[in-house]
């Protein structure tokens, strides 16, 4: 039996992965990482348009600061995310920023004096502080009262990614690439590492560790139109899921991105947008401030893609050989702006659609983008239920998004927290309860039961296909748990995927090919995938309200009174199905309690005690003098962050009271 | 504004192709003893806006699936899937078949080790390139995360995004004659990176430092200046501006 053994294994090569590794690797802990692909080659470099922190450099970001960004992220969440974590989150988003930029992060900079922008359609001129040249510059994103998408033209995520992996490298932090996580070894308490997969020889072995993280990204790839990258199956979720013991948080809440281009699903980016473009149907109408007069295209992503469907059923679409969709005009933004802040956007327009954005409208349709529910864990970032496992990023249920995250939140979520998760898992490592021995005839069991589920796929003489049940399963989940839900079709979603969950056992092969046989990974993932689908369909089948981007057509209103709560889906060993539990959010901690977004619908039903606890967070406004002050009264989180990201963020042209002009 | 949104047709709208495809696949297994390196064909009708990952996947789900090749993001920008596509180096997933004639010949990138059939380990040769090169900021000062960031000039900064943009899928290797010669050879990817960090004023590192790095016929003067990675960069990067200027300044830093 092969084991490799260090204190920390992080599963996950993508941007939270990968700083979460550093921090554990500075506070002198042994660290290596498996990655499914090279790192840079993950999805987070995907991310296009930018990462959300409140510098308050650009003329229109002035007044931003940590409270603003927060009541921003808990409105996009639906009232649905720990506050307490939002609060941590956009305390430290700023920090972040600046260390990436210390890193090489090469972020758009202000350009003091007069610049032209569009704004709501229209020309506007915006004239920069000449002090706050060259300083980290933002653009406008959906869901947010400033400018404060910090941006490296469109491709923000490629750049953190290869600063952060390089960062890594010059660590010398050992990353094994092109392997997979099979399971995790654990004895119902405790996490003890992995049972790991090579992707190039086929070869099982163990990784044991003190501390294990998860850091895999979303599950986007079991729905059919996704943006997605293709490795984005949710395996690090699964495996967790598959421990019986640890808990997937708020599955039922998927975003759908407004643009993802029609039909491939490929994404371009709320910059689009955020800098000026507007969505045209199919008679070239501007119809979003028919609906949200407020925000028009800018309102947080559930409400604009609700809208954009709608629109389409209402018979307004652009229709193509593929089907209906709408238009995406960025040629307002003019030629130069394109080639350097829209470029990456304008390529895959180039190559995929054979058009240009600078003189045609692009084809959009909402597609499947994100996952806000993940591996469930506490502000530290560590499993409540099994000890020594840890997730961060897109794989975990922190939770900053609740039920729809804003752009630019995402990419910020995976710096920061692993900022944050690399020195909860160093702490734990360097504690007491950090220690312990490792069995290595538990090990054994896990890797003998992984061989033997192998095995057992190649030897079955099963006549079902993996890439068939797939397909189908992809097909439900979009046709039946997409952006418009109800009861009869999550009733039926939910009875098709328990099928194809029974027929996953009667996968066969046609290939025996030695090596990582791609027929066997995907035999192999299959019921994994199916389980996490099962997850979200139950989910939201049992979820009678609409929150954020879940909606029901048959319980159209947010219902505080009885859905104030996080689902918390486990899977019992041997089960066919999930069971539910949930977990209740304290009205009485909410520093900001549930209220109208700012978009989208006015109505909702209200908590009994939300009149109570807004009483009380008025007399605390009246009571306290500066922002900093206020804020420690009402919702004291220094505590659940390292020491060391205790202090105020420095902002341009605040003092420090908080206050600017 | 919105005058001429019904009048264009885009290029998904046009008459469906029935071409019939013919795809002529590198095969070999490593881990096989009986395999052997060879050409698979396989047949496929083209539909619309067909990409070669559109292609590659129905190959692999209806025809072979033991077939092997690399795809992550889709949309080309994660560098994963480049190949000899009759035989130029290119990305895989933002290749139309249209583009293409009906006898389509895919090849795994050469220099690089080959994993299997089409799949190569592109991922280790450029951790390779980054440790040997060290390509990451090299700075003595910590920052102080909760001060203002030190301001950068925005013309700066858009310039070393420029050079930031290569997303290491390999292109510039395998049209490289230098680096089918000479195995150590870092590559214009290598060298572009270069380019980025001297050109980035938070890296403390001077000329005489990257000339340790690049000064030598591995490095900077191994280029023949023959412009083949320029020619195939799927990001258009200035490969030989930026390798001439870098030689230029190299040579002095020698001197």
């Amino acid at each position: 039996m092969k084991i490799l053994h260090t204190d920390v294994l992080v599963i996950g090569g993508g941007l939270a992965g990968l700083r979460t590794a550093i921090g554990a690797r500075r506070r002198g802990l042994d660290v290596s990482i498996l990655s499914l692909v090279p790192p840079k080659r993950s999805h987070s470099a995907a991310a296009q348009g930018g990462m959300q922190a409140s510098l308050a450099n650009a003329v229109k970001g002035y007044g931003d600061n940590e409270d603003v960004h927060f009541a921003d992220t808990v409105r996009g969440s639906d009232w649905g995310a720990d506050q307490d974590v939002v609060r941590m989150f956009v305390h430290m988003a700023p920090k972040a920023v600046r260390e990436l930029a210390h890193w090489g992060v090469p972020w758009n900079r202000v350009q003091g004096g007069k610049h032209n922008v569009i704004i709501n359609g229209q020309p506007v001129t915006l004239e920069e502080s000449e002090a706050a040249h060259g300083l980290i510059t933002a653009r406008n994103f959906g869901g947010t009262a400033k400018w404060r998408t910090c941006y490296v033209a469109d491709g923000t995520g490629h750049s953190m990614l290869y600063n952060v992996s390089d960062q890594a490298i010059a660590a010398n932090i050992p990353v094994l690439e092109r392997t997979e996580a099979m399971a995790l070894i654990h004895d119902g308490q405790r996490c003890y590492g992995a049972i790991v997969r090579n992707l190039m020889t086929g070869e099982l072995f163990a990784h044991t560790a003190n501390a294990t993280c998860i850091a895999t990204g979303g599950f986007g790839r079991i729905y059919r139109i996704s943006t997605n990258a293709v490795i984005n199956e949710g395996m690090g979720a699964a495996i967790a899921l598959e421990t019986g013991v640890a808990t997937l948080g708020n599955m039922e809440a998927v975003q759908f991105h407004p643009t993802g281009i029609f039909p491939a699903g490929i994404l371009v980016t709320e910059g689009c947008r955020g800098d000026g473009g507007l969505l045209l149907d199919g008679d070239g109408h501007r119809f979003m401030p028919d609906y949200e007069p407020e925000k028009a295209e800018l309102a947080s992503r559930d409400v604009v893609a609700r809208h954009m469907e709608y629109h389409i059923k209402q018979g307004k679409g652009a229709r193509s050989r593929f089907g209906e969709h709408l238009w995406l005009d960025i040629r307002l933004l003019g030629e130069q702006h394109i080639n350097h802040k829209l470029r990456e956007v304008k390529e895959i327009c180039q190559y995929f659609l054979g058009i240009n954005p600078v003189h045609e409208l692009i084809p959009v349709r909402p597609a499947q983008h994100y996952s806000m529910g993940g591996i469930r864990t506490d502000a530290h970032g560590q499993s409540p239920q099994l000890q020594g496992l840890f997730a961060c990023g897109e794989a975990a249920c922190w939770d900053m998004h609740g039920f729809n995250r804003l752009g630019g939140n995402s990419v910020a979520e995976t710096v920061v927290a692993g900022m944050i998760v690399g020195e909860s898992i160093a702490d734990y490592c360097l504690s007491e309860a950090g220690q312990g021995m490792i069995d290595t005839a538990l090990v054994k069991r896990f890797l003998q039961q992984e061989q033997d589920a192998l095995d057992g796929i190649c030897k079955s003489k099963g006549t079902e296909k993996a890439s068939e049940l797939i397909k189908q399963m992809q097909t439900l989940m979009t046709d039946y748990v997409g952006i418009y839900r109800d009861g009869t079709n999550l009733q039926t979603a939910v009875s098709e995927l328990k099928s194809l969950l029974e027929r996953s056992e009667r996968v066969g092969l046609q290939s025996s090919a030695p090596g990582v046989n791609p027929e066997l990974v995907m035999a192999y993932r299959l019921p994994r995938m199916l389980k996490l689908a099962l997850c979200v369909a139950q989910g939201a089948l049992n979820r009678t309200e609409s929150r954020g981007a879940h909606t029901r057509l048959d319980y159209p209103q947010r219902d505080d009174s009885q859905w104030l709560k996080r689902t918390l889906a486990s899977w019992p060993l041997g089960a066919s199905s999930p069971t539910l539990n949930y977990e209740p959010i304290d009205i009485m901690k909410m520093e900001l309690p549930p209220g109208w977004r700012g978009y989208g619908k006015k109505d909702f039903i209200p908590h009994p005690d939300a009149d109570t606890r807004q009483q009380q967070v008025d007399a605390i406004h009246r009571k306290t003098q500066n922002r900093f002050e206020r804020q420690q009264a009402l919702l004291p989180f220094h505590h659940l962050l390292p020491e060391k990201f205790h202090q105020n963020n420095a902002r341009f042209q605040e003092n420090s009271e908080g206050e600017s002009p | 504004m919105t005058q001429d949104s019904k009048q264009r047709i885009p290029v998904n709208e046009s008459e469906p192709n029935s071409r019939q495809l013919t795809f002529e696949i590198f095969r070999f297994n490593p881990l096989d003893p009986g395999s052997e390196p060879h050409f698979d064909t396989f047949t496929l009708e083209e539909t619309a806006g067909m990409t070669l990952f559109i292609a590659l996947n129905l190959i692999r789900e209806e025809q072979d699936p033991s077939l092997q090749f690399d795809f992550v993001c889709r949309a080309g920008i994660c560098g994963s899937c480049a190949m000899l596509i009759n035989g130029r180096p290119d990305l895989a997933c933002r290749t139309l078949t249209q583009a293409l004639p009906s006898t389509i010949r895919l090849a795994p990138l050469p220099v690089f080790e080959l994993i299997g059939d089409l799949s190569v380990n592109t991922g280790k040769w450029m951790h390779g390139m980054s440790e040997r090169l060290q390509t990451w900021v090299h700075t003595e000062t910590e920052p102080d995360l909760d001060a203002m960031e030190a301001a950068m000039e925005p013309a700066l900064a858009e310039q070393i995004y420029e050079l930031e943009r290569c997303i290491e899928c390999g292109c510039c290797v395998a049209g490289c004659g230098t680096a089918v010669m000479r195995e150590a050879f870092v590559g214009a990817v290598g060298l572009n990176k270069m380019a980025r960090f001297r050109l980035d004023p938070r890296d403390e590192r001077d000329d005489g430092a990257f000339y340790e790095l690049i000064g030598h016929d591995d490095g900077i003067f191994g280029c023949m200046s023959l412009m083949g990675c320029q020619d195939v960069c799927p990001k258009a990067l200035p490969l030989q501006t930026q390798l001439a200027f870098l030689r230029r300044k190299m040579a002095f830093a020698g001197i």
